[in-house]
């Protein structure tokens, strides 16, 4: 009897990217549960917004591109992006920012360079970058948390605030809006206010802001959980908050007033949102181990750098953008050294 | 007991290893088949060549082929019966062709020719004993297939240090190995004291893995002097050559040498008793242990298999039901190749016929390389297979070959984590053939070029020698060339030519007529 031709090998272990893609967003239940705790409803209404502008537009672009729907749509990897962007989003926002910026995303930086596996900018940041450069308005109009809101909005205020820009009870937005810790560190740092005096400030919690020391929290718990699952490797975020620390208790250490301390470094802003799930896309990282320290660092050197010295309060997203691009010099001078071979190539 | 240091390999799996099922009953011979299909190529170098005639009777053990060449070796019938054919038959190869085999029909009798079997091998010299290892036809049993009397010949001076014997057996579902250390470790011992001293190696090592502590157990209780048994962690694939000299010894063979370069010699668990057969008992090697195993096979165990024995034959025997049989495999699930047709027989490099898988392989469709890295995490030979694979489809074979390409060992562990379901080592082995062709092809070209010096060379001789003549009959006939010296030119030639055909005349007179 003939037999169909198969070639090896013939087991596979069965996960495949959409396994991968749904372990990333398992991981990002506990900060997105304590983020909708601290910050309200807002949060999740993004993360809806993206996630439906995101399928939309991934399906668009696949039925422009003529590719087959099915295992694109369900791959997970639209999903992932849209809701790591809405992450980055202040949580009460109108409609079309998700919106535009999920769109932005995945039409100008995933699908314009050939699709999954082929865009070397991480989607998520450039679709963030894009509505921070340009409704800067917008994006750095953010709630306080809860507790030190005026009035926390239900489910449905912040429905209605969101597609319609009114509240319910008559209050502007620019009364619940306030400034994020890391912001409000900088712009104290700006009119020299020392170090001591502004953690003093309300917004402050025990290890950082308020609210936020614990949402990071729960994105270093997810990426524990990402790393004992062997979806990421440690180099990236070992490296990235390792090259962060080290260079904040340097500078902690050399003028403690003028410098915000490694803690709040530690859980503010998107340190660990970025090292565990942005800079660990495997897509637009580096691949070879040396690689991924060296991109890691470089992150988190320039992370340290324009949160210091730069226009902007948070630098993540710059940080991973720039080493992106860096990523294919880094990965041709970075090979492994093959087995039984002595000098690297 | 004291517990030998390990090393580790990068990379590798832990796989399921699906042994049980192979397990549960001791060896057992197969029963003889009608018909022994028995191809002249069983081993890597070249095709034996057939010394039997059609309808010639031949005696089991009887040579019915004799090795082409140093890189060779020879085949001997496997039982008694009559030669009924030479002719290209199906064989268990991954390109599905057929080759040239010998069929004999069995007559039942298994009747043994001669045997020779060596008294005491000591008294024997290393070349002695390579020439009958070489005349028994043994190759390496692991999978490879390469003549075992090459890796007894170390060289001019005895540097082997290390003679390891391969027992790790760390793909999925083979089980033969195992099974045969279980039973005959005191042939397996006998064995390696005969290539040791081929060899002169100072001592041996043993490596199983721990996921077979019975035949470590017996190993052990049999071991003498001079030969360790080591249990090594079960990881994918610590039975790789190079990967479990790593593991033994802590060193590696260099990326394009050979375990001699490092002083250590390595062979199969199944090759040490084949060589203890041939020097002992004086069998050559006819036969080996098959595991048959598989989601199809009713009954999986490991059988005795007459070389030549037609694949259909055992997988009935161990009640197959060959309508469930998604793919069938020689060897195992992770570097075996699907075979074509059952009609193939087993030959010497036969370890394992799989028949169904019992979980699920690679599933459609392919998707785009998402550059996760897992490839490269598990490569032992740490290669960048992602780099690698954009490579093959580029078709960038200088690129390919930078990033060592011919180091890969196609052991799959890239292919079985991609989440992308990319066929991986698929791309290798074809990047690698596209090599082999293209080298061919310059080679071809390179002959093709030295013709064509050689023969404008020629030709340019040839010319300038015609253009010298001419010069030299030219400046002959210079002096008398000028104008006023043109009439006694002429009359020169008028006389030269006059003279010429007295002179003919003169010759044709004198030859004497013909009688």
């Amino acid at each position: 009897m003939p037999f169909q031709f198969f070639s090896s090998p013939h087991l596979h272990q069965g996960k495949g990217i959409s396994q991968l893609m749904f372990q990333v967003i398992y991981a990002l239940v506990p900060a997105i549960a304590l983020y909708v705790g601290y910050f309200g409803y807002g949060v999740l209404i993004n993360i809806a917004l993206a996630v439906i502008a995101a399928l939309a537009t991934e399906a668009l672009m696949l039925i422009t591109r003529q590719q087959p729907l099915t295992p694109f749509l369900t791959d997970g990897s639209a999903v992932v992006t849209a809701v790591l962007l809405a992450l980055c989003l202040p949580p009460l926002n109108s409609w079309w920012v998700p919106v535009v910026g999920t769109a932005f995303a995945l039409i100008f930086a995933k699908h314009l360079y050939g699709g999954l596996g082929y865009n070397p900018f991480n989607p998520a940041m450039v679709g963030y970058v894009l509505l921070l450069i340009s409704f800067p308005k917008e994006m750095t109009t953010w709630l306080p948390v809860q507790e030190l809101a005026a009035q926390p909005l239900s489910l449905k205020e912040s429905l209605t605030w969101v597609f319609t820009g009114t509240s319910v009870q008559g209050i502007a937005i620019d009364a619940l809006s306030g400034a994020t810790p890391l912001d409000y560190t900088k712009t104290q740092l700006g009119l020299g206010q020392p170090m001591a005096e502004i953690r003093t400030h309300p917004l402050f919690g025990t290890l950082g802001g308020k609210g936020w020391e614990w949402i990071n929290m729960g994105f270093l718990l997810g990426g524990l959980w990402l790393l004992y699952k062997r979806v990421i490797s440690w180099h990236i975020p070992f490296a990235m908050v390792g090259s962060l620390l080290t260079l904040a208790l340097l500078f902690q250490w050399l003028d403690p007033t003028t410098h915000p301390s490694a803690l709040l470094h530690f859980v503010s802003g998107g340190t660990l949102l970025g090292a565990f799930f942005i800079a660990t896309d495997p897509v637009t990282a580096a691949a070879t181990p040396r690689g991924r320290l060296l991109y890691g660092v470089g992150i988190g050197c320039l992370t340290y750098i324009i949160r210091t010295w730069g226009g902007y309060p948070d630098g993540v997203a710059f940080a991973v953008l720039l080493m992106n691009m860096a990523v294919p010099l880094i990965d041709y001078y970075t090979p492994p050294r093959v087995f039984g071979q002595n000098r690297r190539p | 007991m004291k517990k030998r240091r390990l090393w580790s390999f990068p990379g590798g799996l832990k796989l399921p290893d699906h042994k049980s099922p192979s397990t549960q009953t001791p060896i057992a011979p197969a029963a003889l088949p009608k018909q022994l299909v028995l191809p002249l190529q069983q081993h890597i170098g070249e095709p034996a060549e057939p010394v039997v005639n059609l309808g010639e009777r031949v005696l089991k053990g009887q040579v019915i082929a004799t090795a082409q060449g140093y890189l060779s070796a020879p085949v001997h019938a496997s039982s008694s019966g009559q030669v009924v054919a030479i002719d290209n038959l199906p064989i268990p190869h991954p390109s599905g062709l057929s080759a040239p085999c010998i069929v004999i029909e069995t007559d039942g009798e298994d009747a043994w020719g001669e045997r020779q079997p060596v008294e005491n091998y000591r008294q024997l010299n290393p070349s002695q004993l390579r020439n009958l290892i070489r005349q028994a036809g043994i190759v390496g049993l692991g999978g490879a297939g390469f003549p075992t009397f090459i890796k007894l010949n170390p060289g001019p001076e005895p540097r082997v240090e290390t003679l390891i014997l391969n027992g790790a057996e760390c793909e999925p579902y083979i089980t033969c190995d195992d099974l045969l250390m279980r039973e005959r470790a005191e042939e397996i011992i006998q064995g390696i004291g005969v290539i040791g001293h081929a060899l002169h190696a100072r001592h041996c090592l043993i490596g199983i893995e721990d996921n077979k502590p019975d035949a470590y157990r017996a190993l052990a209780a049999t071991a003498t002097e001079g030969i360790e048994v080591v249990p090594l962690p079960t990881r994918y694939p610590t039975g790789g050559e190079k990967q479990l000299i790593k593991v033994l010894t802590g060193q590696e063979v260099p990326s394009n040498g050979l375990p001699i370069d490092i002083g250590v010699v390595c062979h199969n668990v199944g090759t040490a008793v084949a060589v203890h057969r041939a020097i002992n008992l004086g069998e050559p090697l006819i036969s080996r242990i098959v595991t048959v195993t598989g989601s199809a096979v009713a009954r999986p165990r490991n059988l005795e298999v007459l070389l030549g024995t037609p694949i259909r034959h055992l997988l009935t025997q161990c009640d197959t039901e060959i309508d469930c049989i998604d793919r069938l495999i020689m060897g195992g699930p992770m570097m075996g190749f699907t075979l074509h047709h059952d009609a193939a027989p087993v030959i010497k490099t036969t370890n394992c016929l799989l028949a169904g898988l019992q979980e699920g392989s690679r599933q459609p469709p392919v998707m785009p390389c998402i550059r996760c890295g897992a490839c490269g995490e598990v490569c032992p030979v740490q290669l960048l297979p992602q780099q690698l694979y954009w490579h093959a489809r580029a078709k960038e074979l200088d690129k390919l070959q930078d990033y060592h390409l011919f180091d890969c060992i196609e052991c799959g562990c890239c292919d079985y984590v991609c989440p992308s379901h990319i066929p991986l080592v698929h791309y290798y082995r074809y990047a690698k053939s596209e090599i082999w062709a293209q080298e061919q092809e310059r080679e071809k070209a390179d002959l093709a070029r030295q013709r064509y010096e050689f023969r404008r060379q020629r030709r340019e001789r040839e010319q300038q020698e015609r253009a010298a003549r001419q010069q030299a009959k030219k400046a002959a006939v210079a002096p008398s060339a000028s104008k006023t010296d043109k009439q006694a030119a002429i009359q020169a030639a008028v006389e030269r030519a006059r003279a010429k055909r007295t002179a003919q005349k003169k010759t044709i007179d004198e030859t004497p007529p013909s009688q």
